[in-house]
């Protein structure tokens, strides 16, 4: 009642001839008052209004920049001050505004209500973000459903009008005219959004012994529309599934593919794996803070810079540790497996001592950030892209360094036949280095897409040492192409694993599998055929 | 008879030698108080303990430069164990038997602070718990300055599910896996029930700590909001996991305007480590957020500030203050007016001190520690999480409300509210 007086009161002023009426104060009150149900009944009748000063107010609501200065409600914009009823400079500007704050439903009306307002703006991208975000925030619609009538109406663009029909539908879903309500159903069964599958379910419910929707009709519709969204739906959320498993085994391959170099071809346990991804994180927020502060304009940039770091770093480090530790051991599984673990705490704690005991934060540059939107309910986050793209790259790397180099050639025929390799010339102590360094540097690799979706810390290592050697024990040792089975194979079944079971049954239903498996099978999923292979 | 005699004189000398030595160090030691701080530095749970630290060393020089308790300054003893739980014990015992602390403050983790409990109780020492935690709970030794459920939890899903939090009708009860989140989980679904919510529409979810990879579960969560009905997800998801948690809930999309997320154990500081943007407007339930406007605040926050650059913590410049750190702060206030009152720092005289004592908190109320059942009167504050990290406080209670460490809404419990 209230809120008509108000509406009342402000069109008699518009009719009084005024050419411009200021936001009634009640209405300024009510957005400064501290009660929920005044400040939403404000943001509604300013809806309602819809004029230059109200739209201004709202857009300002959005933008968190109204604010109460004294007695009175202001926009702030940047240096300057507003008087909020008619945006008036203010001078002088008001000392200490204390700004106003939404919280999420208000937000979400201001938005529909601002949304609403430029549905008939004669801008067409303006047109179509309205449009869009009434689809997001349109809340009860029936109000708006003689605007849509109107905006369909003037409406010639290919791309807003779709979604205009849709919006249309939705708000008169509410209609109290059967046949209106039966067609808006029918429009809607034509989507494949969640959203709309939201809206549907209400009119099938029961409440008590009367169904919510009176009409069989309309039920009947409703149920076969979200029938045909469900089976819409199973398409894209199977195929989402899928990429979480695809972008759980790129990460582990990225982990595990420098162990199998150095675990699976030259057969060094290397407990020190772990770290040497965490050298490779580490890489990748050195040079980060490097971009900060140096080339602050190229700041996006600092992961492709720290990809060729992180491999000489971590290979620098791995060539270290072999030269002056590992190679003293070859043939000594056990002595490896303890000197190679001391490493790793030596590795730690070093990475304390420089970096600190927190974590740090590595943030994902612009291009990394958000996701594609491949149907209503799968988008595919550009960091998982970016990195499943980037450990295919890594792989081609490895592929072309081990079968198409004479390095790699040298690698080969080192670890097949020792004596014969060095009788033949192959200076075998220096290959073992650079391999060794070859893996390394790849873990480093690897620790930089880590450090793009996981925590960078000290400890992080930890955490895919036994995943890495779970990759290269499964998919057989010695082979590259087994652990890239391994690991898509493991991330997969993990995924449906865990959308079945949980994250935490998920991991132990893992490892159950993988001892049974190696029990039945200890050579892997590929065994390397040779005459010299023990 | 020369050798005996010279072997007497010696042991003589050595004798009073060792005497005097144990006289001068217990004239040390009665010029200071040692205070035991039992908080994680490294490992998962170091993104938020690092500052309770920090908290409690700046609370006791501030203490030490008022002139001290009894007379005597407070000699902080640090710890680190590590975010590891058996670890928290071992160093709990060497806090009370070897360094003979007074008092300790410390542990994050309600899995922690059960691990430790034994050896107080053993000793009969004394510790201040500083966090939220999932209550069912009621130690003599044990003070609690954070919130039990019905601080925290509770008022948080009575705002979701009230019109202003956006009316939710379906829950997602996210967590970590151990005590805290499965207890608080337990008490939320029989408070959900109670307020005739169906089996079907909770959803309970839990991931190891340490987790880094919630593809899956963001995905579930997507699905059960689109079933229908408006969905809210209470998050007790504890630790270092909340950065992926959040990075990964940002680039799906998910909105707070369309599911927002409660969180229990994610504040100001954890969210320094995470770009706040994509985060705009989820929820978080506190008993104190850096953002409260009060005088008591600001002096907090400008002391916790100069201490941070007096003691070149890493980003001195953007360090802020949150609840454990603020029922830090009240904690050692408090065991410190406990001890003037009781002239002595015998842990069952300080207990009997504890009860009543009252504390202006940063919070802008004036705190008291319940006389029976050792928990603070909190008020509950619900803020949502703005561009810049920090909350803005959209619901509070009017006051102080008195802790129910035995939640009513798990049964068997009506009898046990008292120590």
């Amino acid at each position: 009642m209230k809120r008509l007086l108000l509406i009342l009161s402000l069109a008699l002023g518009l009719g009084a001839g005024a050419v411009r009426a200021d936001v009634a104060p009640e209405v300024l009150k009510g957005l400064a008052s501290e009660d929920f149900d005044a400040k939403q009944g404000a943001v509604a009748v300013l809806a309602e209004v819809g004029d230059a000063d109200a739209a201004r107010l709202l857009k300002a609501l959005s933008d968190d920049a109204v604010a109460v200065a004294g007695d009175r409600l202001v926009i702030v914009a940047g240096e300057q001050v507003l008087d909020a009823a008619n945006g008036k400079l203010l001078k002088p500007a008001p000392a200490s505004p204390d700004s106003i704050s939404l919280n999420n439903s208000l937000r979400q009306q201001v938005d529909g209500a601002l949304a609403a307002l430029r549905l008939l703006s004669a801008d067409k991208a303006e047109r179509l973000a309205a449009a869009k975000a009434l689809l997001a925030d349109m809340g009860d619609g029936a109000a708006l459903l003689p605007l849509f009538d109107k905006a369909l109406k003037q409406e010639q663009d290919g791309e807003i009008k779709p979604i205009l029909v849709q919006l249309q539908a939705q708000a008169s879903l509410a209609s109290s005219d059967a046949a209106a309500r039966l067609q808006a159903v029918q429009t809607l069964g034509q989507s494949a959004s969640p959203a709309v599958k939201a809206l549907l379910l209400p009119l099938i419910e029961k409440q008590g012994d009367t169904f919510a929707e009176p009409d069989e009709k309309v039920r009947l519709a409703a149920q076969t529309a979200i029938k045909a969204i469900d089976g819409r739906l199973v398409w894209s959320d199977t195929a989402g599934q899928i990429f979480t498993g695809i972008s759980l085994g790129s990460i582990l391959l990225l982990a595990a593919l420098g162990l199998a170099i150095t675990y699976g071809v030259m057969g060094v346990i290397n407990m020190a794996h772990g770290e040497l991804l965490m050298v490779g994180a580490y890489s990748a927020y050195a040079m980060q803070a490097l971009f900060r502060s140096r080339f602050p304009d190229f700041v996006d940039y600092y992961v492709v810079a720290a990809v060729p770091v992180a491999f000489f770093v971590a290979a620098a480090v791995g060539m270290l540790m072999e030269r002056t530790v590992i190679r003293h051991l070859y043939g000594r599984p056990l002595e490896t497996l303890l000197a190679t673990w001391g490493l790793s705490l030596v590795l730690i704690q070093a990475a304390r001592l420089l970096f600190g005991a927190q974590n740090v934060e590595v943030a994902n540059p612009a291009w990394m950030s958000g996701g594609v939107q491949l149907a209503e309910n799968l988008s595919l986050p550009w960091n998982r892209l970016v990195i499943v793209a980037f450990s295919g790259f890594v792989l081609l790397v490895v592929w072309l360094l081990m079968n198409k180099t004479r390095l790699g050639m040298f690698v080969r025929a080192v670890t097949q036949n020792r004596p014969m390799a060095g009788c033949v010339g192959v200076p075998t102590a220096r290959i073992d280095t650079l391999a060794f360094g070859i893996g390394s540097g790849i873990a480093g690799l690897g620790g930089v897409a880590l450090s793009q979706i996981a925590n960078v810390g000290p400890d992080m290592g930890q955490g895919y040492i036994v995943d890495s050697f779970m990759v290269v024990v499964l998919g057989g040792v010695g082979q590259l192409a087994g652990a890239v089975w391994a690991a898509l194979g493991l991330g997969v079944v993990t995924k449906f694993l865990e959308g079945w079971a949980g994250a935490v049954i998920a991991k132990i239903l893992v490892l159950v599998f993988i001892i049974i498996f190696i029990q039945k099978r200890p050579q892997g999923l590929f065994a390397l055929k040779g005459r010299f292979v023990d | 008879m020369q050798n005996r005699r010279s072997f007497l004189k010696a042991a003589v000398i050595s004798a009073s030698i060792a005497a005097m030595g144990g006289i001068a160090s217990s004239a040390y030691a009665a010029d200071t108080i040692k205070v035991g701080i039992l908080h994680s530095l490294s490992g998962t749970m170091a993104i938020s303990e690092t500052a309770l630290k920090e908290t409690a060393l700046m609370t006791i020089e501030e203490i030490n430069a008022k002139g001290g308790v009894l007379g005597k300054k407070l000699e902080p003893v640090v710890v680190d164990p590590a975010s590891d739980w058996p670890k928290f014990a071992e160093k709990a015992r060497q806090l009370l038997s070897q360094d003979k602390v007074a008092v300790t403050f410390g542990c994050w983790t309600s899995v922690s602070r059960k691990s430790v409990l034994p050896v107080y109780k053993e000793l009969n020492g004394l510790l201040f718990y500083p966090v939220q935690y999932e209550g069912e709970e009621l130690e003599k030794n044990v003070f609690y300055t954070g919130a039990a459920p019905n601080q925290q939890a509770i008022p948080a899903v009575e705002y979701l599910m009230s019109k202003e939090g956006g009316a939710a009708k379906r829950f997602v009860l996210l967590g970590t896996d151990y005590v805290y989140p499965r207890t608080t989980n337990k008490i939320l679904r029989a408070f959900l029930k109670s307020k005739g919510v169906a089996e079907a529409d909770i959803m309970e979810e839990y991931t190891p700590f340490g987790h880094s990879d919630y593809q899956t579960i963001i995905a579930k969560i997507k699905k059960f909001a689109g079933e229908g009905k408006k969905t809210a997800v209470i998050s007790t998801i504890n630790g270092d996991s909340n950065v992926p948690f959040y990075k990964e809930l940002g680039n799906a999309g998910l909105k707070a305007k369309d599911v927002p997320v409660v969180a229990f154990s994610v504040g100001e500081e954890e969210l320094r480590g995470v770009d706040a943007k994509p985060l705009v407007g989820h929820l978080a339930a506190w008993n104190y957020f850096m953002s409260v406007k009060n005088p008591d605040n600001d002096k907090f926050i400008k002391m916790y500030r100069d201490w941070a650059k007096k003691a070149k913590l890493p980003k001195a410049d953007t360090v802020v203050t949150n609840d454990p750190m603020e029922a830090t702060y009240v904690g050692i206030h408090m065991w410190a007016q406990a001890v003037e009152k009781a002239k002595s720092t015998d842990t069952d005289k300080v207990i009997a001190a504890m009860g009543g004592q009252t504390f202006k908190a940063p919070s802008g109320f004036t705190l008291k520690m319940d006389e029976t059942n050792h928990h603070l009167h909190k008020p509950v504050f619900i803020g949502e999480i703005k561009a810049d990290g920090q909350f803005n406080v959209v619901w509070k209670t009017k006051g102080p409300i008195r802790a129910q460490p035995w939640s009513p809404y798990i049964p068997g419990n009506e009898s046990k509210q008292k120590l």
